[in-house]
């Protein structure tokens, strides 16, 4: 049961999204978000569209894992939707029910509010789509390398994001397994009402915790025994490379960040 | 009627997706009574698929399994008495343990069957016993016990429930060899008490060689072979086949075989082949 939870959703692939340089992706994707909340009329949610829909065909990640991604959203645009809708002022109006009252300012906003949220969503997604969380966190790290002159634990931070990442499918198979052996002296954790639910929960967390302190306390001797010492003059499995398509990548981002600008001014 | 039955018993994991795997596949086997079964095959043969289902903790894709006859998963409602009656001691199962003393450890299954505090008692007293823990470990945090001791204690809490089938996974692993003869001998010694069926996991073809009166060769999710030990090990090139070795008294026996020194019969515990040598030696053996 606790097989189906995943977690940065990496989707491996093939393609020119999934080579380019993740510190390109992110910063790509940080320019992304800004464009979208810089664009203040409908079509200069267009930009956004238009580099959703080129990114995910490049990428070649199916549109079906893309709706999937927006799917958990679906209550907040809904009441998103429905609030700017009904309360909005503005424009003709063109329906009225005591204070509710639909009005065309409503309706493109609503429609803009929705369409921003799902681009977001959309975007961001494709971003951890295409990026193993590993790569992901070393990315982070080099872009946050400057913060080390501020005296900033960034090797540390990205070393504790990896570890925990790594450890999430292990903490998994064994909680089940410990699930499965007290189910075996007879807990009971289906039925009862909360608070027993709760109770029943001891014999499995406490083993969990004890087998997770456990686990870090042999890494942590693996490390020393390797002469692990944190990030400095430490070399790298992957090294970062970043090359033509990475470039052609950003400026076409930048064209389009720059065209949202411009059409926020002439507009 | 055999205690145990598995009928046609499948089961697969991950149906539909790129990971879809057959683990046990189309099983029939039945478990007499009183029987004490060594069960053995490779890694990824099914065995943990298998005695999970067992003791209903998975749900069969296909097949049935029958305890005392009935089907476990006809009514819904029987499951956790199931469990009861089929106890199932994992691989490691110290890191199952969680109470603060070693008796409240052990007293975690009968309080679940809802038996009275007198019978829980005695239940965890005697178990204790049977184990092998001494009486003042009782109130010692199980944490603070040695690794073959935690052991002990979680075979323990298993028994405590008086499980009509108790099955062990690999109750050895890990552990000294000094640890792992004093496991195998309390549970050959309760097997023999309570006259209760066992099944045994097991790496060691010397370990279920010592104890088992049948042998359960796992294979691909099927049973490859399910015999006494004797008919089993004469099976040497399929064993040898599957991966399996043969125990080493019988391949020291085997090798014998090959020099001329022939014995009347397949040898496949040490205490018989040591008995077989001395009284070839003492009657001055012919073949030499």
């Amino acid at each position: 049961m606790l097989k189906d939870i995943t977690l940065g959703q990496y989707f491996p692939m093939d393609s020119v999204v999934h080579r380019m340089d993740a510190r390109f992706k992110i910063i790509i994707t940080m320019l992304y978000l800004v464009m979208l909340f810089l664009g203040q009329r409908i079509y200069c949610l267009l930009a956004g569209l238009l580099f959703t829909v080129t990114v995910t065909v490049c990428s070649k990640i199916p549109a079906k894992m893309i709706l999937k991604s927006i799917k958990p959203i679906v209550p907040i645009l809904m009441v998103t939707g429905l609030l700017n809708l009904l309360l909005l002022d503005g424009g003709d109006v063109l329906w009225q029910w005591k204070f509710l009252r639909i009005t065309t300012e409503g309706i493109q906003t609503s429609v803009f509010m929705v369409v921003r949220i799902c681009l977001l969503i959309a975007g961001t997604s494709l971003l951890t789509y295409t990026t193993s969380p590993i790569t992901l966190t070393d990315a982070i790290e080099h872009l946050l390398s400057p913060l080390k002159k501020l005296k900033m634990p960034v090797h540390e931070l990205a070393m504790m994001m990896t570890i925990a990442l790594r450890f999430i499918p292990t903490l998994i198979e064994e909680t089940d397994k410990i699930m499965a052996a007290q189910k075996a002296r007879g807990a009971d954790m289906e039925s009862g009402n909360l608070l027993q639910r709760a109770h029943a929960l001891v014999p499995i967390l406490i083993p969990l915790f004890v087998s997770a302190f456990r686990r870090a306390e042999e890494l942590a001797l693996a490390m020393e025994c390797r002469c692990y010492h944190g990030g400095e003059g430490r070399t790298r499995l992957r090294i970062m490379q970043s090359g033509a398509r990475d470039y052609i990548a950003l400026s076409l981002m930048l064209l389009l960040f720059a065209a949202v600008i411009l059409l926020n001014t002439l507009m | 009627m055999p205690i145990l039955e598995a009928q046609e018993l499948t089961y697969t994991y991950s149906i539909g997706s790129p990971f879809e795997k057959t683990a046990v596949d189309r099983m029939n086997l039945q478990i007499e009574q009183g029987e004490f079964v060594g069960i053995i095959g490779h890694t990824g043969s099914g065995k943990s698929t298998l005695m999970q289902m067992l003791n209903g903790l998975l749900k069969p894709t296909s097949g049935k399994v029958l305890l005392d006859g009935k089907d476990i998963w006809e009514k819904k409602a029987d499951r956790r008495q199931v469990r009861f009656q089929v106890g199932l001691v994992f691989q490691y199962p110290e890191y199952q343990l969680f109470e603060e003393t070693v008796y409240r450890d052990i007293a975690f299954g009968p309080k679940n069957m809802g038996l009275s505090e007198e019978e829980i008692d005695r239940r965890v007293r005697q178990t204790a016993e049977i184990v092998g823990l001494r009486e003042e470990l009782l109130e010692k945090a199980p944490y603070a016990l040695s690794g073959g001791q935690k052991r002990r204690v979680a075979i323990a809490g298993v028994m405590a429930m008086e499980p009509k089938v108790l099955i062990l996974d690999e109750p050895t692993a890990g552990l000294d060899p000094k640890g792992r003869v004093q496991i195998l001998e309390r549970l050959s010694q309760y097997h023999k008490r309570t006259g209760c069926t066992i099944l045994l996991v097991s790496h060691s073809m010397e370990d279920v060689a010592k104890y088992a009166s049948r042998l359960l060769v796992l294979r691909g999710g099927r049973a490859a072979c399910y015999d006494a030990p004797a008919n089993v090990f004469s099976r040497k090139e399929e064993l040898e086949e599957m991966g399996l070795a043969l125990p080493q008294i019988t391949r020291v026996f085997a090798a014998l075989r090959e020099k001329g020194i022939v014995f009347p019969e397949e040898v496949y515990t040490v205490k018989y082949g040591a008995a077989m040598l001395l009284e070839r030696l003492r009657g001055g053996g012919s073949s030499c």
